[in-house]
């Protein structure tokens, strides 16, 4: 699956263990071979084709696909065709794109907001009982929530929330996560002295906060919210449950387009190209900080 | 959060009050800046776990609501259905065969992307990919290359000469195929989080190793894996709190999301949904077997910890501490 036996097999076995002791010599000894660019490669296409398939099958008709099982590399023409039938639906696209703007929007802002000033707090003021409590923090996010889906439900049915926005913005107004990582960043982002000086002269805490904290937390804070808002976007469970069909986000009305129009895998998958889309174009422009983002959560996780 | 600028702009005749207040505003501010976490963790996360025990103590119906007081009767029932053991094993295997088959595939991949190579951040971009696709849209996607007749994996396994392999019918292969769709989108991020961890090891121990003759293999086993030890936990942990409550994918996996014919890929979160949300409306025992896989979890994620340190920690205490640092 991996190899690609180019070298080898064009010039024997012999040139390949040749170049590779070459390789070896001229560079440092962790200089990668060809065998690694043919892992990656392989690794990227397959990262990358299930989504071209999507595509593909939603430019291609229910025809075509029921003859074709290993669609054609080309697309066909019938991909705005088919986009427009979903969107014209009864799965109400427009609204769920709305939908999921609105929750990933209001989320990704409010989780910011409220981690850095928790961030500030943990890393830079001293109070009591501020260490527990950090590790407090720590240790909710060990806790799956997923599991209270029936005492979340009976609330939101008793505040009227179910089939509302709110019963899903609500509760992913502030993470632990997301406190935990402005902390972390805080904690060595922010010099101690811009505090002090902002005190001496007379700001109040919060003036501080907003006029020293949040500037230097900007990195680690789009990130944040890079990162909150693919979650709130591509999160199913509970907007499932809480929203329903009644006024679905995005991931659930694929799972509606998926449940009402059976076999026609052609408009399936042109709705859930269009559902992928947004993010797709968000990472073509943001990737390289999406990279930086897991891996600098990495080494401090 | 209101309150602060009460200090500010007074009269100077005034700073003994407004010496007060600031020094009142140093005292609270902290406690109010942390507090919405508090308050919002309260409302959405502790309360509710204790109030699901509440909830599963008792008959509990999503329409008539509260019944009356039954004990533990709800947790007796479910752990008599077959169903509800069905879901165990299908959660516990495609868990396993997600979590093993990505942790060691990450490992391999970020030794790869953590030599010299050309275009370092397009090919870490690469891995990270499918990360910002939805796991429903990565379920439908799969499910249909998955299809039992005329599915792309099935025509690309018969032109090697394997027989066509029933992915939704079976058991085993529906696991397989579920895993699958978990290791697509997962696979590259858990690779950059070693990636990162194999980055912080610094070069000189390697470079003794290299004095000493090991080899590259060896250099992996014995230098990299003991030194990545914390990441591999934080890894390990975090894969089984989401895999055990895996949803998304399997529910899915078909049009109808019962988990198959013979609920052959239906897992206990799929099952809580149906107790609960399904045709029996049992709030109560949903609720149950919530707090059971509740259980299950932390049991699973000690157990895991303790593994993970006795397998990973042959090394000594000193590449711990590096490796912390």
């Amino acid at each position: 699956m991996t190899t690609s036996p180019g070298t080898t097999a064009l010039a024997g076995r012999g040139a390949a263990r040749f170049e590779a002791r070459r390789n070896k010599r001229i560079k440092a000894a962790d200089s990668a071979g060809w065998i690694t660019y043919a892992v990656l490669g392989t690794v990227l296409a397959l990262s990358a084709y299930p989504l071209y398939y999507s595509f593909l099958l939603g430019s291609s008709d229910a025809r075509t696909i029921a003859r074709n099982p290993v669609p054609s590399l080309i697309p066909q023409g019938n991909f705005i065709t088919n986009a427009t039938r979903v969107i014209s639906s009864d799965i109400h696209f427009w609204q769920a794109v709305l939908n999921s703007v609105i929750v990933a929007v209001i989320t990704s802002l409010s989780v910011v907001f409220f981690s850095t000033l928790a961030g500030y707090a943990f890393s830079k003021l001293r109070f009591r009982g501020r260490g527990p409590l950090l590790v407090f923090v720590v240790a909710t996010m060990a806790v799956p929530v997923q599991l209270s889906v029936v005492p979340m439900f009976i609330v939101m049915s008793k505040l009227g929330w179910t089939g509302r926005l709110e019963a899903v913005i609500v509760p992913g107004l502030v993470t632990a996560f997301g406190v935990f990582w402005m902390t972390q960043y805080l904690e060595t982002a922010l010099p101690f002295e811009l505090i002090e000086s902002a005190r001496v002269d007379g700001c109040s805490m919060i003036r501080t906060f907003w006029h020293i904290a949040l500037p230097a937390a900007r990195p680690a804070a789009s990130m944040l919210g890079l990162f909150t808002f693919i979650g709130s976007w591509t999160s199913f469970f509970w907007p499932f449950i809480v929203l329903g069909s009644a006024r679905p986000t995005l991931p659930v009305s694929i799972q509606l387009l998926q449940a009402s129009y059976f076999k026609d895998y052609s408009l399936i998958l042109a709705g859930v190209t269009l559902a992928a889309l947004p993010l797709i174009v968000v990472f073509a422009f943001a990737g390289r900080q999406l990279v930086a983002g897991v891996m600098a959560g990495a080494v401090k996780g | 959060m209101s309150g602060h600028a009460v200090g500010e702009r007074v009269e100077p005749e005034r700073s003994a009050l407004r010496q007060r207040l600031s020094a009142l505003d140093t005292k609270i501010s902290p406690y109010l800046y942390i507090s919405p976490f508090f308050i919002l963790f309260f409302l959405v996360g502790l309360f509710p776990l204790v109030y699901t025990f509440w909830v599963s103590m008792h008959n509990w119906n999503l329409i008539g609501g509260k019944g009356k007081f039954v004990g533990f009767d709800n947790y007796t029932h479910v752990l008599k259905q077959e169903q509800f053991w069905t879901g165990l094993r299908n959660t516990f295997s495609i868990f396993l065969l997600s979590g093993v088959t990505q942790t060691l595939a990450a490992l391999i991949l970020a030794a790869l992307l953590n030599q010299n190579i050309r275009a370092k951040t397009f090919w870490r971009m690469g891995v990270l990919l499918p990360y910002v696709v939805a796991p429903v849209a990565v379920g439908v996607i799969f499910s249909k290359m998955f299809a039992d007749q005329s599915g792309l994996i099935n025509s690309l396994l018969g032109a090697i000469g394997i027989d066509p392999i029933t992915w939704h019918a079976s058991v085993l292969p529906s696991h397989i195929a579920i895993a699958t769709m978990v290791n697509f989108r997962w696979t590259g991020y858990v690779t950059l989080i070693f990636l990162a961890a194999m980055q912080a090891i610094p070069r000189e121990v390697y470079e003794a190793a290299m004095l000493d003759g090991a080899s590259r293999m060896r250099q992996f086993v014995s230098i990299t894996i003991p030194m990545l030890r914390p990441t591999i936990i934080f890894v390990i942990i975090t894969a089984t709190i989401g895999g055990l409550q895996i949803f998304d994918e399997p529910r899915v996996f078909d049009q109808t999301g019962q988990g198959g014919a013979d609920r052959q890929w239906m897992t206990i979160t799929m099952y809580i949904y149906e107790l609960g949300w399904g045709s029996q409306k049992s709030f109560g025992r949903a609720a149950a077997v919530s707090w059971i896989l509740f259980l299950i979890i932390i049991l699973v994620g000690i157990l895991n910890f303790l593994l993970t340190r006795r397998i990973a920690s042959s090394d000594s205490r000193r590449s711990r501490k590096k490796a912390k640092a």
